[in-house]
């Protein structure tokens, strides 16, 4: 029975489990019991890939109501593989989640945070899911609503302006893309994706099929924190509890990236968007000026986790440039990208929380000596930092190979030389706090304990996943190539 | 409010009639215009009244913000409940026919039924653990 | 002339522009809000606008009536104020702990404040 109905209790076994968090109210209780909810997402996601795998698209029909009419569940390999990625990131941060919740939220508020911390798993996992336009914008009101609360349990006060300019924009972006899949349902009568795939091209002359693709994209690029619309993302991710943080960065942004990808090459196809609308035309300049333009600004902060947030911003140019190549390498490079970036960002993220946990601070000054003060945590952050430049070995190296790649295949080789040389910005960048870590001596010989166990757990299965992806590539690269298959119509 | 009489003797009036008719529009909702999202909103709305007349602590008596909390967590398991049932009896999630099978249209109405009620649960729950929210800060200088 | 048949979609527009002004332009965080639960109604008036159906009445089982209104965006507009409300309740809160916080909601005294601690 769980094997057919796996695609609806990847969503509903979390969101039930949100009320009950509300119900059993004891911390420890509620962490061990959400810890078990993403536990066994996370198994019923891999149990989905494994299918979808074999047996191809799987469809689930919510109510019995068959689609167009009903709302359909409907997996193929990409958006299994965002849901694997999803409730991977969910599940590891569950250890981190005990000591660094104890710390960071005051005790009565415990069973709140994991309450909203499940209902954002869920909406994040229900977007990745779900076949039914207007049900993309409800799961991306569910995370978003869930992710500003938590943004605002920060211990700053400017924790709550930054969540406030988040759902500012958040809210905008949210009604562009429902003002979007409004005239899309306007022009066709359905909001079933596939559906809508087929009506669409008859449409394809009307202003109001233009309109319409451009509210659903501004609205897609601010979700995603694309270059110029991005600006409320290094202040939320700065201000937010560490937890937090590197939930965010490895799965929200990770997830609108998929919407675009879902919108633009399976909704309005290729032929609409790239070559009617010569999207890419402005996809890759900006992506190339946002690659540039964050990572000098984060070569230039003084608080690391703002510093990372910059980093994120830089990085999501990356992906939306393999997307913006609109070939089978280039999207693989995109989509794997996404994956490894994900892992990546969350064991730096993860490292720099433990750091808070004991210096209490993410101010590059205070982080004088800490290479020897806490060295296991240093050595995760010099690892991530080091897949975050791309170098061999590492998850980012792959990544940014197939990105050369697919910029080569094309001919494009001054963009495949500005790809590169942005690396070593991203050298500069890792290397600053690196310099400050391990070459400068710490103000005062207060000692400092490594972090608990339960964080370094979190941490190094991150950490550890970033080195194995980087050799053992076959998993990631082949899903990646499938679905990059997929998206364009043709089968690698 | 307390000390004016005519909010407090309009609102003792008022204030059943005000949830008589919410559960009018709750159990209403199958037949025509109502359901869970209005009648919980005009059942909040008594409760609201009741507070602008008689005081946050005399509602707080009556109406227990822990009850309030825990009202809004069993609504979103009503709904969520309603649709594993369906699930573990064979059907797809939220499919109603499994409630009677042997009589779909009935069960398609006891279906709609309960996850009206939880709808209107939450709702209702929810505007007044809001209202509770904002009216028990202080007032700023 | 302008249609007088696309009236609602002028209307829709209009609350449109000035909902999204308010929300980018205003330095009060109230105001913001206020705009941007201004431009979310129109974007619901836009969808209610989708579903008329000339001459169509309510979508109830009726006898002697054949052509109703389409109730589909009605629903989905639902879930839009239910979502909408969610925001702005929550916009609200925000505003009052950042009142607390900083002893105003202008935006540009809540800078000003956040440098000096810089």
């Amino acid at each position: 029975m769980i094997d057919m109905h796996l695609p609806i209790l990847l969503i509903v076994v979390p969101l039930v489990s949100a009320p009950l968090c509300v119900l059993l109210r004891q911390k420890t209780l509620v962490w061990a019991f959400a810890s078990l909810v993403c536990v066994a997402s996370l198994g019923m996601a891999s149990m989905l890939l494994i299918r979808v795998l074999e047996e191809g698209v799987i469809s689930y029909a919510i109510g019995g109501w068959i689609a167009p009419w009903g709302i359909e569940y409907r997996v193929d390999t990409i958006n299994a593989f965002v849901l694997l990625l999803v409730s991977i990131i969910a599940a590891v941060l569950m250890f981190f989640a005990l000591p660094s919740v104890a710390d960071e939220i005051s005790g009565k508020q415990h069973y709140l945070f994991y309450t909203a911390y499940l209902l954002c798993f869920t909406g994040l996992m229900g977007i990745a899911i779900t076949g039914d336009a207007f049900n993309v914008f409800v799961f991306l009101e569910i995370s978003s609503l869930s992710s500003y609360t938590l943004i605002a349990l920060g211990r700053d006060r400017r924790a709550l302006t930054a969540s406030y300019q988040y759902l500012i924009m958040g809210t905008l972006g949210a009604t562009f893309i429902v003002i979007g899949i409004g005239l899309m349902y306007m022009m066709t009568g359905t909001l079933n994706m596939f559906d809508l795939s087929e009506r669409l091209p008859a449409m394809f002359e009307t202003r109001t099929a233009m309109v319409a693709f451009a509210f659903l994209t501004v609205g897609m690029l601010i979700k995603l924190a694309m270059f110029p619309m991005h600006m409320w993302l290094p202040n939320a991710y700065c201000y937010a509890p560490s937890l937090v943080t590197a939930f965010l960065a490895a799965t929200a942004t990770k997830v609108s990236i998929y919407v675009f990808l879902r919108f633009t090459f399976t909704v309005w196809g290729t032929e609409f968007v790239f070559e009617k609308l010569n999207l890419d035309a402005f996809l890759i300049p900006l992506s190339l000026i946002g690659i540039y333009v964050a990572s000098l600004s984060a070569i230039y902060q003084t608080n690391v986790k703002r510093l990372l947030a910059y980093s994120s911003v830089a990085q999501i140019g990356y992906m939306m440039l393999g997307i913006g190549f609109v070939s089978v390498t280039g999207l693989t490079g995109g989509i794997v990208h996404l994956f490894n970036h994900a892992l990546m960002k969350a064991a730096l993220f993860l490292s720099v929380g433990s750091a808070v946990l004991r210096l209490g601070s993410s101010d590059l000054a205070d982080w004088k000596g800490l290479g020897r003060r806490m060295p296991v945590t240093m050595a995760a952050f010099v690892l991530a930092g080091l897949s975050l430049i791309g170098v061999p070995l590492t998850v980012g190296f792959i990544s940014k190979w197939y990105l050369i790649l697919a910029a080569l295949e094309a001919g494009w080789w001054p963009i495949a030389l500005l790809a590169l040389l942005s690396s070593l910005l991203a050298v500069i960048y890792v290397w600053r706090v690196v310099e400050v870590a391990y070459f400068q001596k710490a103000d005062d010989d207060s000692n400092v304990q490594e972090a608990p166990l339960m964080m370094q757990i979190s941490m190094w299965i991150l950490t550890g996943a970033t080195l194995y992806f980087g050799i053992q590539t076959d998993l990631t690269v082949s899903v990646a190539q499938r679905a990059a298959g997929l998206l364009l119509g043709v089968t690698p | 409010m307390r000390h004016q009489g005519i909010p407090r003797v309009v609102g003792k009036w008022f204030i059943p009639p005000i949830l008589l008719f919410a559960l009018y529009v709750q159990f209403h909702g199958d037949f025509g215009p109502g359901g869970g999202f209005q009648a919980g909103v005009i059942f909040a709305a008594a409760v609201v009244l009741y507070t602008l007349i008689f005081g946050l602590q005399a509602t707080k008596q009556i109406v227990k913000p822990r009850i309030i909390e825990i009202l809004v967590a069993l609504g979103v398991l009503l709904y969520a409940g309603t649709g594993l049932v369906s699930l573990f009896l064979g059907y797809n999630f939220l499919d109603y026919t499994a409630l009677d099978p042997a009589a779909p249209p009935h069960g398609q109405h006891l279906g709609i039924f309960l996850v009206e009620l939880g709808v209107g649960i939450t709702v209702a729950a929810v505007m007044i653990a809001i209202f509770f929210g904002f009216a028990g800060r202080r007032r700023l200088r | 002339m302008i249609s007088v048949g696309l009236f609602n979609y002028w209307a829709c527009m209009v609350l449109m522009m000035i909902g999204l002004y308010t929300a980018i332009a205003r330095p009060n965080l109230i105001k913001k809000l206020i705009g941007l639960s201004i431009f979310q109604v129109s974007v619901f008036l836009l969808y209610i606008s989708i579903g008329k159906v000339s001459g169509g009445t309510a979508p109830i089982l009726a006898e002697g009536i054949v052509v109703y209104s389409n109730p589909l965006p009605h629903v989905l507009i639902l879930t839009a104020i239910v979502v909408g409300i969610a925001t702005l309740s929550l916009g609200l809160a925000l505003v009052v702990r950042i009142g607390e916080a900083y002893d105003t909601i202008e935006e540009d005294k809540i800078i000003e404040q956040d440098l000096v601690n810089d």
